[in-house]
């Protein structure tokens, strides 16, 4: 189609799409920006609800969930992050993220790295709770952010019965030949640090003597490990 | 003034168009749909209806506001009905008006005929500040599905812009919470996304803050809610078409 130029467009009409489009920029301007503010965070709907929602793409509505709730009361450079969040129904959203997208790793590794990290330790051990069930669920795709809540509870909640509990199920359940070795033995290590030795040198030695051990830099440290802890057993018996 | 006769025409054209039949196949369905619902809802089930039904009805709205206008325009082109009436001592702003208040007169019709399924779950006070908004959000919709067809002159183009139109429009909110995250970062390539979408944001309806559920079940808007939705219909509507007419009078016929 041909065009005429534009002086051939009345005034009037030139001047009232001008008009509009200044008074729609200023209009726009003039409202709140809409935030995700923590209190907003609502509760999830079932798992089916989200799924009729998804229109038959469950994988694509997860992703897309999952960009949203991040954004609920995050200030990136904030003293308490996520502080005001709603715990429960984050680990609700979560939760249905992953029922919809089981293979996605964003929930968990959001839930390990982002919402376990808060200085609230309520907050964490929920958080840490949930990180356990789901890895339960699929150890071999979850291994680490189970091994990552292991890290949270020993050295920041200081809770090492419960990351002695996180160690025995990375132990048990995980098989991915992937997985590399300190995920499977961090018992051990967990057991010196509560002072359980006697257990910590058995578990150790029997490590070291089943051959699992490939790597020499692996070997290597179990040894040393070995042998400060029969070190610390000898004083303790003196 | 030859704007009236442009708009009843338009008018009885719709009336003709069997839009009534579809309108009546959305209430029926509506009906079902409630009932559906009322099985298998434990509780809050009226709610559950309204919520459910208002967010279909105004679906179904824009949708056919959306492609009557379209085919309404396509079909007056190819009938060589456009030229004739652009033959006649009138001005092209007097079609554009003209068949921007026939298409106005349609949609009020429509958002009060489809107001009637919802009014059966909702509270009635809560009725006209909802059927209002959707009436605007139809009149914006009809802005821009003239500007499309107007432009595109082409079935498939013009209903894909305005399908994305209304769905960028729903969404932008969302979407703008989503961007909100890159605010901080000093990487280039996010910032760089937010600002686009920011910038899209200014020139979008808040569609996502009109006609909606919570306000038959929740809350009801109040007057200053209302009067946002009002003003942003007046100020939508003045922009888009003055941006079609703008299109209009360039086009060498």
């Amino acid at each position: 189609m041909r065009v005429r130029p534009t002086r051939d467009v009345p005034a009037w009409v030139k001047l009232t799409a001008l008009v509009g489009l200044a008074v729609q920029i200023a209009w726009g301007s003039l409202q709140p920006a809409p935030r995700a503010m923590a209190e907003d965070l609502p509760q999830p709907p079932s798992v089916n609800v989200l799924r009729l929602a998804a229109l038959g793409e469950p994988i694509a509505a997860a992703k897309l969930l999952m960009l949203y709730i991040q954004a609920f009361d995050y200030r990136a450079g904030t003293r308490i992050p996520y502080r005001k969040l709603d715990y429960d129904a984050l680990i609700g959203w979560l939760g249905r993220i992953l029922n919809l997208d089981p293979a996605g790793q964003y929930p968990l590794w959001s839930a390990a790295r982002l919402y376990a990290e808060v200085p609230d330790p309520d907050r964490q051990r929920k958080m840490l709770n949930f990180i356990y069930r789901e890895y339960l669920a699929d150890p071999n795709r979850r291994w680490p952010w189970l091994a990552h809540a292991t890290i949270i509870a020993k050295h920041e909640l200081k809770d090492l019965p419960l990351a002695r509990k996180y160690a025995v199920a990375l132990q048990k359940h995980t098989t991915d030949p992937n997985a590399p070795l300190w995920v499977k033995q961090m018992e051990p290590f967990i057991l010196a640090d509560m002072g359980e030795l006697e257990q910590a040198r058995i578990l150790i030695g029997g490590l070291i003597a089943s051959g699992q051990v490939k790597d020499r830099r692996d070997a290597e440290l179990l040894k040393r490990r070995l042998e400060e802890i029969e070190e610390r057993l000898k004083k303790a018996k003196r | 003034m030859s704007i009236l006769p442009i708009a009843r025409i338009t008018l009885l054209e719709a009336v003709r168009s069997r839009l009534a039949w579809l309108i009546g196949a959305v209430l029926l369905f509506s009906l079902a749909i409630a009932g559906f619902l009322q099985q298998v809802a434990v509780i809050e089930a009226r709610e559950i209806q309204a919520a459910i039904i208002a967010a279909s009805v105004r679906a179904c709205a824009v949708f056919f506001v959306v492609l009557f206008v379209v085919m309404s325009v396509v079909r007056e082109s190819n009938d060589k009905f456009f030229e004739l009436v652009l033959s006649q001592a009138m001005p092209r702003s007097s079609y554009l008006f003209g068949k921007f208040l026939g298409v106005a007169a349609a949609a009020a019709a429509i958002a009060v005929v489809l107001s009637v399924p919802v009014a059966l779950f909702a509270p009635l006070a809560r009725m006209p500040a909802w059927t209002l908004s959707l009436f605007g959000e139809l009149l914006i919709m009809a802005a821009v599905s003239l500007f499309c067809v107007l432009t595109f002159n082409h079935v498939l183009t013009a209903l894909s812009a305005a399908a994305a139109f209304y769905l960028l429009a729903r969404s932008l909110a969302a979407l703008r919470i989503i961007a909100e995250t890159s605010e901080q970062t000093v990487a280039l390539a996010p910032r760089l996304a937010d600002w686009f979408i920011q910038g899209v944001a200014l020139l979008m309806p808040r569609l996502d803050q009109m006609t909606q559920a919570g306000w038959l079940i929740d809350a009801a808007p109040d007057a200053a809610a209302l009067a946002s939705v009002l003003a942003q219909t007046v100020i939508y509507v003045t922009l888009i078409l003055g941006a079609a007419l703008f299109d209009l009078y360039r086009q060498d016929l």
